[in-house]
């Protein structure tokens, strides 16, 4: 490992798609020479924007179709802004991929349970692209997802594919609507009881605000799910991506290097603590 | 003196007056020495240019929150302990440029910074300072990912360490198991012997390149006697030391205390100023800033050291996840003292003290370490 | 004419009831149905029943003045609906309305509550099972209330 890890390496904007009033999608392409380096569901990478800054952002595309690089943000701070007003053929520095996966081969031949909060969505659609192709090694798949408002449900159009398909089950719900609404109002735990899944023999996967996955978990452990068979991704604030910054630790844990994704079990003592 | 070659590991004396050798031989083999010095009523880190730079007859009184210089008796050269400097000054750096980047009509350029790697000496590395460089290697050098410009300054190092024969207020490194005796990690290792009788060092080669170093200095067979006082008052100092910590299942006693109460008084002290993470010789964490000139065709990241008792440290979308001051006193110790040892192997302590020494309300770790073990005794008691 | 008796038995609300009780459930019960829009039971109105659904799925709704009606939760297959026919002084506070064909199993809310206070057993069994029913819609409605999607720079 002799290249700088700090090296930021340009990408070209593609394709930038508003998803929803604050959240967009990026599609990169490599500049010059460059190979994408594959990446696995949940991985991350630090983006930049010239001059502005980096934020680590999740991958959110298929793992098969590295040559393109997905990512889905909202626009909250300086640098996801400046990153929004970019146009396509603007260049993004890119570092990466960083970080733990989803556990893929732990959850062959077992039901996969998603769940997904909010912005949650995107770290998760990775391997909802992989389950579905490689469709016959898993049994059943949920996928839980859970919004603010219905105008916040990032890649409707996608889950509306995904519900038409016999052998997914797609249930999705949001905190507050209006009349036209006719989904599901209410929690996101709200889908677990209706989601038939075997306990004894299912991998969760979850994505969202801490308190969303505290309330998930105890809604999984309710119906009986181990906490080896319980997934989730941390956030912490991230300045390398790869362990030598040290601000994202959380207990013992770099949330980049030893995170995102965590076994459930590995980090229940920090869970939930107070200013881990 | 060019005598039969050394072998490593072998002592010889080199006497007082020949010292000035150490750093010409240095200096022709195209190295910058660094090494204590007295300035602003501190013993320092800095560049030396001869053996006049040394902080000779000069030792510091320390204990908590205070630090303060005073003649000695005697003209000892390296009769004192640790300053607020630490080697991670030159290694680590506190500041530098990571990389340049050029926007242009054919796309964006980045450079990566260009630096010309200083070869350096360290002169005067006492044997917790080995420890904590040992760890920042793990870290920065020996991981996955390798920091390069930490790396190729750390190659390029030549270490002549000093074996203290003098123990600090604050010392503790002892408890820690750090020293005070110099055992691997230095090309040479100097152990002063100073009484009525002679004033010289005893000198243990630790590499090759240390045996060709010393090779070229007027050294001298050591005797029995010589090596039997240096010895002995290296000993004598491990039994000196200012402070103790009990480390026996540190990491599990600070694990089960997230929630003890200690944490709130010593909350009530701490100011929070960062001067523990400062002076701490194994504190790493670093934080990036992007630039950008005026016309915006220029950018540039550069990394700087942090410190952890910033709110801004953990900062992430709303709000710090430590936002008192007790849980961000709480992290920089229990990861020192706990965490340190899942993540690195070792402890993050090298029982130096500075932070102890340099924290302007006094506050000692060995204090709340003791203070933290000793609340679950009572606890004991009371049931 | 088939009872309901199988019916209820097989509800996840009523698990390990006791036959005898459930008896009693079975004479105050009666099988409904809702189309898409109906509304079940309007704000305000005497709370006289509750609902096992079946099938379907029916919004708990609110009037606002300025903004219509706004749905707080919805429930579906497997839940119970309606627990103001418990506690004095019986109205409904909220509105329900099916959101898509919904069956249900409605039960006589004032009968129960005459024959809770005669058979205490009875009277036990059923608020066990609604304080837990309670609990855990307060702990949704918390989570909805901690509005944790929420954008924060």
């Amino acid at each position: 490992m002799t290249a700088n890890p700090m090296l930021t390496y340009p990408y070209s904007i593609k394709r930038i798609q508003q998803e929803t009033y604050d959240t967009f999608t990026l599609e990169l392409k490599p500049k010059g020479n460059i190979q994408t380096k594959p990446f696995a569901p949940g991985q991350f990478n630090m983006l930049y924007v010239f001059g502005v800054g980096e934020v680590p952002i999740s991958i959110s595309g298929d793992p098969d179709k590295h040559d393109v690089l997905v990512h889905t943000t909202r626009a909250v701070g300086a640098v996801t802004n400046a990153m929004r007003k970019l146009r396509r053929g603007d260049l993004i520095g890119v570092r990466g991929p960083f970080g733990t996966s989803w556990p893929m081969e732990e959850a062959k031949g077992c039901d996969v349970v998603i769940v997904a909060g909010g912005i949650g969505l995107p770290p998760l659609r990775p391997s909802v692209y992989q389950l579905l192709s490689q469709r016959r090694e898993y049994g059943k798949v949920f996928v839980l997802y859970g919004a603010r408002t219905p105008a916040d449900l990032l890649y409707l159009q996608e889950m509306e594919q995904w519900r038409a398909r016999s052998d997914v089950h797609v249930d999705i719900t949001v905190d507050r609507a209006l009349r036209w609404w006719r989904g599901n109002v209410g929690v996101v735990t709200t889908l677990i009881p209706r989601a038939d899944f075997d306990p004894t023999s299912t991998i969760a996967m979850m994505v969202g605000p801490e308190i969303m996955m505290r309330f998930t978990i105890a809604e999984l452990q309710k119906r009986g799910l181990s906490d080896e068979s319980i997934y989730i991704s941390m956030e912490r604030n991230m300045k390398c991506g790869f362990g030598f910054c040290g601000h994202c630790q959380f207990g013992p844990f770099f949330v980049c290097k030893d995170g995102p994704v965590f076994r459930y079990d590995r980090v229940k003592p920090f869970v939930g603590k107070g200013e881990i | 003196m060019v005598g039969p070659s050394l072998q490593v590991g072998e002592r010889v004396v080199l006497d007082r007056q020949h010292l000035q050798q150490l750093f010409d031989a240095l200096s022709k083999r195209g190295y910058r020495i660094l090494g204590p010095t007295v300035n602003d009523r501190a013993i320092v880190y800095d560049e030396l240019s001869s053996v006049d730079d040394l902080p000779t007859g000069w030792t510091d009184e320390q204990n908590a929150g205070t630090y303060c210089l005073k003649k000695r008796a005697d003209g000892a050269v390296f009769g004192y302990v640790v300053g607020p400097h630490s080697w991670k000054k030159f290694l680590l750096q506190p500041e530098m440029q990571l990389w340049q980047a050029k926007s242009a009509e054919s796309g964006l350029k980045v450079l990566e910074g260009k630096e010309v790697t200083p070869k350096a000496a360290f002169l005067g590395v006492r044997s917790c300072e080995l420890h904590a460089i040992a760890i920042q290697d793990r870290i920065f050098a020996d991981g996955e990912y390798v920091d390069p410009s930490y790396k190729s300054r750390r190659e390029n190092l030549f270490i002549v360490a000093v074996n203290c024969t003098q123990a600090g207020g604050t010392c503790f490194c002892t408890s820690m198991e750090t020293g005070p005796k110099a055992t691997s990690g230095f090309d040479l290792a100097l152990t002063e012997v100073l009484d009525d009788k002679r004033h010289c060092f005893l000198v243990e080669a630790g590499t090759e390149l240390g045996t060709k170093v010393l090779g070229e200095l007027s050294y001298r067979e050591a005797s029995e006697e010589e090596i039997a006082v240096a010895e002995s008052s290296v000993e004598k100092c491990s039994r000196q030391m200012g402070r103790t910590m009990n480390t026996s299942e540190i990491k599990e006693l600070l694990y089960r205390n997230y929630e003890n109460p200690r944490w709130d008084d010593v909350a009530s002290r701490c100011l929070t100023c960062g001067n523990c993470t400062m002076v701490c010789p194994t504190c790493f964490c670093t934080t990036v800033e992007d630039y950008t000139d005026l016309s915006g065709q220029l950018a540039e990241r550069r990394r700087r050291m942090d410190v952890c008792f910033t709110m801004d440290f953990s900062y992430i979308h709303g709000g710090s996840i430590r936002y008192s001051p007790k849980a961000r006193y709480r992290q920089w110790m229990t990861h020192k003292l706990a965490t340190w040892i899942d993540q690195f192997g070792v402890s993050g302590c090298v029982g130096c003290g500075r932070c102890i020494t340099w924290c302007p309300v006094a506050i000692d770790i060995t204090e709340e370490a003791r203070a933290i073990r000793e609340s679950e005794l009572s606890h004991r008691t009371i049931t | 004419m088939e009872t309901l008796e199988p019916i209820l038995a097989q509800h996840p609300f009523l698990k390990e009831l006791e036959p005898r009780h459930l008896k009693i459930l079975v004479g105050c019960a009666s099988n409904v149905r809702f189309n898409a829009g109906q509304i079940l039971f309007h704000e305000g109105e005497e709370a006289n029943q509750f609902y096992m659904i079946r099938q379907g799925k029916v919004a708990i709704e609110i009037l606002a003045p300025e903004l219509g009606p706004i749905t707080v939760q919805t429930v579906g297959e497997g839940d119970v609906l309606g627990w103001s026919w418990l506690i004095p002084p019986y109205r409904w506070r909220f509105g329900a309305r099916a959101v898509e064909l919904t069956r249900a199993i409605a039960l006589d809310g004032k009968c129960l509550r005459q024959k809770s206070e005669e058979d205490h057993d009875l009277g036990y069994e059923l608020l066990k099972r609604f304080s837990g029913i309670i609990v855990e819609r307060l702990e949704a409605t918390r989570l909805q209330l901690l509005d944790v999607y929420k954008a924060r720079p």
